[in-house]
């Protein structure tokens, strides 16, 4: 057979609109496109003119599945423009607030979007047929998670609570009881599916990533932390521009992202913990560990190890944080307006997100930019289909699609995360 | 036994949020799953079932031609339509496009603006095909979701009362965030749905439900203004997901929007 072409016109299991192209010929793979066809939205555009203060709500609405990672780096860059310092206790609630989307976000993609392709399965809804208790307690782990945003964040999808300088409302202590019960629950939960994950029938798929994620001294990163690279790179968040750049090419159907100095790189679960071992708990690093996996993971099939780990550290974390947390004095500070320039990283649930706002003396957005974690991966996840379909040509097409499109998946691909994509005409001359 | 009704998820220009309600019920969603074929919900399922649909769910707004031309194709095959959420029913935020020129708003994002087609406008499915009904909400509630479902299974009409946010703050208990702590909030006008949220976490509503049947939003603005909010915040307070809802733009327009 000299030529195959294998395409899939809409993605399933992915947040959003997406469908990928590959092609081969001789043997060889000619071309592999995911082409993103989410209609645009212009949030950068219409955030100009509007108040520093309705970005943490309006940029939520990027994604229903991650707001809190676009609420935080809105926040932050703003309280870096006015010069706000938070209370310690408010940046508790609000990394507590972040294990809550973490916990909600990898397991709805464990179990729901990824374990149906390593089981067999169309859905989970369809899994939950052959095995029930295992779907019954997936949702029961995932509603934990967004237990924790209603409780902090007043509700999981585009929380209200969420304000520069803080929250509009604190929890008390006794709010958050209830949630480290269940918590501890959802601990053993979580190291059940890790060891249920890692008995999933892999591909030998790897190559030579640079992974790329924030860093912080004390901590597994969430809301803060240098920005770093397995290959070398290790820069304060305000170079960032300085080292990366968004392209926007005919070819491709997203501005993609790359490391100025050497191109593609790859941000999310894996890369975090291939950056930030160190930090994780020791039950999670254990948990790693009988799961097989060494200090970093360049297997992108086994990021659902990697993401059920996460989930491990992320449930620790929040018990921890309950135990710690006092309710502050004030649930929030103020600071006068003042014109500036301020940006932030953050760890959405599937890789680094980068706000970068100017505002003006009145407080009104000037410009604003957002690169969401899906269009830093997408030149990635184009590359793994290049490198990758070869050695899976022996598949048949029907078999090869659906490796394609696990591979593809692999990334937990927010392709709503919409800022930055497009539909074009693809031009193939 | 009866055949189950087929139920299909449709997804147009949005940030996924209001289909990821039917996932986040987590309480409900294998009953739900138990009573009806799923017959199409990319987002969950790889399975595809063609032909005609009892139930759509349609999430997001009409942003491009396709778009434009796949609803009428969603209306065609599906016996019910519900929109769900401030997208379908009015647009959603990225509506404030319809009040830009959408050629600098391309410029503004995108290096090649060539590259980009897209309408000049957001706008809701009922300007495009008839709705059978509609949810409100940014995001939508997942107690009127179940309710939603529950009451098609069951033959009657969905239960989700037309009153403001105000009427479901007297029903918690709530105080007046406007009255006793002078706090600006479009609960007087907002379509309830959220059980006053905002208000009982000490914030004023900002009217993800859009607004509510027969508001008096000029009066609303008057009192805003005493509290002293000028014509800019007080087109910025209607002019968010629910800006292209006519008695939202109209108030916004009437401020200078």
């Amino acid at each position: 057979m000299a030529g195959r072409t294998i395409k899939l016109d809409y993605l399933a299991r992915v947040e959003g609109e997406g469908a990928f192209k590959v092609v081969v010929r001789n043997g060889k793979v000619k071309s592999a496109e995911l082409r993103l066809f989410e209609p645009p939205r212009f949030f950068e555009a219409f955030l100009r003119g509007r108040a520093y203060s309705e970005a943490p709500d309006i940029t939520a609405r990027i994604c229903g599945i991650c707001p809190v990672a676009y609420q935080m780096a809105a926040v932050h860059a703003m309280e870096k423009i006015l010069g706000i310092k938070i209370d310690p206790q408010v940046r508790l609630l609000r990394r507590l607030l972040y294990c809550g989307e973490w916990i909600e976000s990898h397991v709805l993609h464990i179990y729901m979007l990824h374990a149906p392709d390593f089981l067999g399965y169309d859905s989970a809804i369809h899994m939950a047929k052959d095995h029930g208790d295992l779907v019954r307690r997936a949702l029961e782990f995932k509603k934990i998670g967004n237990d924790v945003m209603n409780t902090v964040g007043g509700r999981e999808i585009h929380p209200i609570n969420v304000r520069v300088g803080g929250f509009y409302k604190v929890p008390r202590k006794a709010d958050l009881a209830p949630l480290a019960e269940r918590l501890k629950w959802a601990r053993e939960a979580a190291l059940d599916t890790v060891k249920l994950v890692a008995t999933f029938d892999f591909p030998d798929n790897e190559r030579d990533y640079e992974f790329v994620s924030l860093r912080h001294p004390n901590e597994y990163p969430l809301n803060e932390g240098r920005v770093v690279s397995s290959k070398g790179l290790d820069i304060p968040v305000e170079d960032y521009d300085k080292h990366f750049e968004e392209v926007h090419v005919a070819h491709s159907t997203a501005l993609q992202s790359q490391i100025r100095e050497r191109g593609t790189y790859f941000v999310g679960p894996m890369a975090r913990f291939a950056l930030n071992y160190d930090k994780l708990t020791p039950l999670a690093q254990q948990a790693a560990r009988e799961a097989g996996l060494g200090k970093v993971c360049n297997n992108p099939f086994k990021s659902i190890i990697v993401r059920a780990v996460e989930t491990v550290y992320a449930v620790e974390e929040a018990l921890r944080l309950i135990a710690a947390y006092e309710p502050p004095a004030r649930p929030y500070v103020e600071a006068p307006v003042r014109a500036g320039v301020g940006c932030h990283a953050t760890e959405a649930p599937r890789g680094l997100i980068y706000h970068n706002y100017q505002i003006a003396d009145d407080g009104a957005i000037m410009s604003a930019r957002i690169v969401p974690p899906t269009a830093q991966n997408q030149p990635t996840i184009e590359k793994d289909l290049t490198a990758y379909v070869g050695q899976w040509l022996a598949l048949d097409d029907k078999a090869l699609q659906y490796r394609c499109e696990q591979a593809i998946r692999n990334y937990d691909p927010c392709i709503s995360c919409s800022t930055h994509f497009l539909k074009l005409d693809v031009d193939r001359g | 036994m009866a055949k189950k009704p087929r139920l299909a998820v449709w997804k147009f220009a949005s940030c996924d949020g209001c289909q990821l309600s039917l996932l986040d019920c987590e309480d409900e969603l294998l009953a739900v799953a138990g009573a009806v074929d799923i017959a199409y919900f990319p987002e969950a399922t790889r399975g595809e079932v063609s032909g005609h649909y009892d139930v759509s769910l349609v999430e997001g707004s009409v942003t491009t031609e396709h778009d434009a031309e796949r609803i009428k194709e969603v209306r065609e095959r599906s016996k019910i339509l519900v929109t769900i959420g401030a997208c379908a029913t009015a647009g959603g935020i990225q509506a404030l496009k319809n009040f830009a020129d959408v050629k600098q708003y391309i410029s503004v994002v995108y290096a090649h603006p060539e590259y980009i087609h897209t309408l000049a406008t957001s706008t809701a499915i009922a300007e495009h095909v008839p709705v059978d009904f509609e949810l409100r909400g940014c995001p939508i509630s997942k107690k009127q979701l179940v309710e939603l479902v529950s009451a098609l299974l069951a033959g009657r009409k969905p239960v989700t009362p037309p009153h403001s946010v105000c009427v479901e703050c007297k029903l918690k208990g709530n105080v007046c965030v406007m009255v006793a702590h002078g706090t600006p909030c479009l609960g007087p006008v907002t379509h309830a749905g959220c059980n006053a949220l905002c208000p009982s976490f000490d914030r004023g509503c900002f009217g993800c439900y859009g607004p509510q049947e027969a508001p008096n939003a000029a009066s609303l603005s008057g009192e805003l203004a005493k509290l002293g909010l000028d014509e800019k915040a007080l087109r910025h307070l209607y002019s968010t997901f629910n800006v292209n809802a006519e008695d939202f733009r109209k108030e916004y327009e009437r401020h200078g929007g």
